[in-house]
């Protein structure tokens, strides 16, 4: 077991949730496969999907829902 | 003037733009900003600056709360909204004018009644200005759908009252289309919405976009002829002319004089502007929507009317007059604005923030650049992706066309990828030199010339 961490791989606004009055995609303790959306970033009003890139155990998230991330943070810590 | 001091709520090239039109008008100027907008040129231009909150518009260009109290700290009379955010918010325009401050724009019953798309409808139709033809409300039978088209006439659109963004919309071309398809509709709206109740609208294909941007003191309303912004890829405006190339003297005429009718209907007050669909093989117009603002497409309509209607719009909101008579407005030339967005014509129009490492502006005769750009300058990725406009104006159009494709050789902005290649090719392309073209003519374009050369749109 090693801790990894998930970075955004862009700059901009990072949500949980597809939409404000749905689930968020994953919750800390969930186990994610690599192909997963564990978020979106909003980059000049456009939505990109931000995908887990490896598979694990989400130990927690780093980023808050809304919060303004730079390219390369890390947005979440899992458990590979 | 009893404007002394001006807030301006807003970011990008239009605070810019605000700033410097103020000063022109020796009022002071406080730009509040997110604290992304720190190192924004509006900033540096303004005289106070004050940060409203975190990057995030909803925290900050949109927290009326916020915005209000930085007037007050500031000790400024009046607000300019800009364009966006919260410039047709009524409730926001109301807030402003409770607070004891001028808002710089309509009343907030004008942006109500025009924000509402049926109370517009009716007033377009009170004032005698087409509309699309179509039903007034929801339809319940496929008989009284069938009365309606019989007076339309084909090609109609039958969409689902409860749908939306393009849901359940059927094209019928014939009365046999039209009978087969109805019912179909109404059966799809039922099941997808649990309710059956359709509207039917003429569908006008191949239709222009023309806007008549009008001025209006809450007196008297006079109209600054039209822009044409046919080329739009997925509703976004990219390119917008004055005159458009389309009309007819005899069709500018009726258009800007249902303008003006509609705008004085609602007792228009400051700068706003009148949408409408154009056919250019009938001649026919429809109105669409008023946008109760300034447009970003506005400098066109003051290359070739000599207006400034950003200072009209500041002056009217001060108390004064319409300073110009409708027969002083006259159009001389031809403009041309092009909208520079942080986005990459070459990977799908991906948005593209960063940093600008070197700016060359063209300067010259006829050319004009609204920008908040400056070298060094890094664009936060939290707003819209456009950076400027390039705008020329020539004596014709097809000299503001060669005007153009100088100007864009000479713009230089490294550090990020722009839509200065997308703005070559088109100033290349025939159909565009012929002024060619409709609201559904870019998207298809941009596809054709993705597959002939993928690097080059």
């Amino acid at each position: 077991m090693a801790t990894q961490q998930i970075f955004s791989p862009l700059p901009g606004i990072f949500y949980r949730k597809p939409a404000p009055d749905k689930p968020v995609y994953k919750a800390d303790g969930d186990v994610i496969t690599e192909d997963d959306t564990i978020g979106l970033i909003e980059v000049m009003k456009s939505f990109n999907e931000v995908k887990a890139g490896a598979a694990g155990k989400i130990l927690r998230f780093l980023a808050e829902n809304e919060e303004a991330v730079m390219a390369g943070q890390p947005i979440a810590e899992i458990d590979v | 003037m009893t404007i002394k001091k001006l807030l301006i709520a807003n970011r990008g090239e239009i605070a810019v733009r605000i700033n410097r039109a103020a000063r022109e008008l020796g009022i002071a100027t406080v730009q509040v900003y997110s604290k992304a907008d720190k190192d924004s040129l509006a900033v540096k231009l303004a005289d106070e600056s004050v940060e409203i909150g975190p990057p995030q518009a909803s925290k900050s260009y949109l927290d009326q709360a916020k915005i209000l109290a930085a007037a007050e700290s500031t000790g400024a009379d009046a607000i300019h909204p800009g364009y966006g955010f919260l410039a047709e918010n009524a409730e926001f325009a109301a807030a402003v004018e409770v607070a004891g401050l001028i808002f710089v724009g309509p009343t907030a019953h004008a942006i109500r009644l025009m924000g509402d798309k049926v109370a517009a409808r009716e007033a377009a139709a009170s004032a005698g200005v087409p509309t699309v033809p179509g039903s007034e409300g929801r339809l319940e039978s496929p008989e009284a759908a069938f009365a309606l088209v019989e007076k339309t006439g084909f090609p109609v659109m039958i969409k689902a009252a409860a749908g939306g963004g393009g849901r359940g919309i059927r094209i019928a071309r014939t009365v046999e289309e039209f009978h087969h398809l109805m019912p179909q509709a109404q059966a799809e709206a039922l099941a997808a919405f649990g309710d059956g109740g359709l509207y039917v609208e003429k569908l006008v294909e191949g239709a222009r976009h023309i806007e008549v941007q009008v001025l209006g003191d809450g007196k008297d309303v006079i109209h600054c002829f039209e822009r044409e912004c046919s080329l739009q890829r997925r509703r976004q405006k990219v390119w917008e002319e004055a005159p458009s190339p389309s009309l007819t003297p005899a069709v500018r005429e009726q258009l800007c004089a249902s303008a003006v009718a509609l705008a004085k209907a609602v007792n228009y007050r400051g700068a706003g502007t009148l949408e409408y669909l154009y056919d250019d093989r009938t001649g026919a117009f429809y109105f669409l929507e008023m946008n109760t603002r300034i447009q970003v497409e506005h400098p066109v309509t003051e290359m070739v009317t000599g207006i400034d209607l950003v200072r009209e719009m500041i002056r009217i909101a001060g108390g004064e007059p319409l300073s110009i008579r409708q027969d002083e407005v006259r159009v001389s030339g031809h403009s041309i604005e092009v909208r520079i967005n942080a986005e990459d014509p070459a990977k799908s129009f991906m948005p593209n923030p960063g940093t600008v490492s070197a700016l060359a502006i063209p300067s010259s005769d006829g050319v004009r650049f609204d920008s908040m750009l400056y070298a060094g300058y890094t664009v936060p990725p939290f707003y819209d992706s456009l950076l400027g406009k390039l705008i020329v104006h020539a004596e014709d159009r097809a000299s503001a066309i060669r005007r153009l494709e100088g100007a864009l050789a000479e713009l230089t902005i490294e550090g990020l990828a722009t839509t200065k290649p997308l703005h070559q090719a088109l100033a290349r392309d025939p159909d565009v030199r012929a002024g060619r073209f409709h609201t559904a003519w870019l998207e298809p374009w941009l596809a054709s010339h993705a597959k002939a050369a993928p690097s080059v749109p």
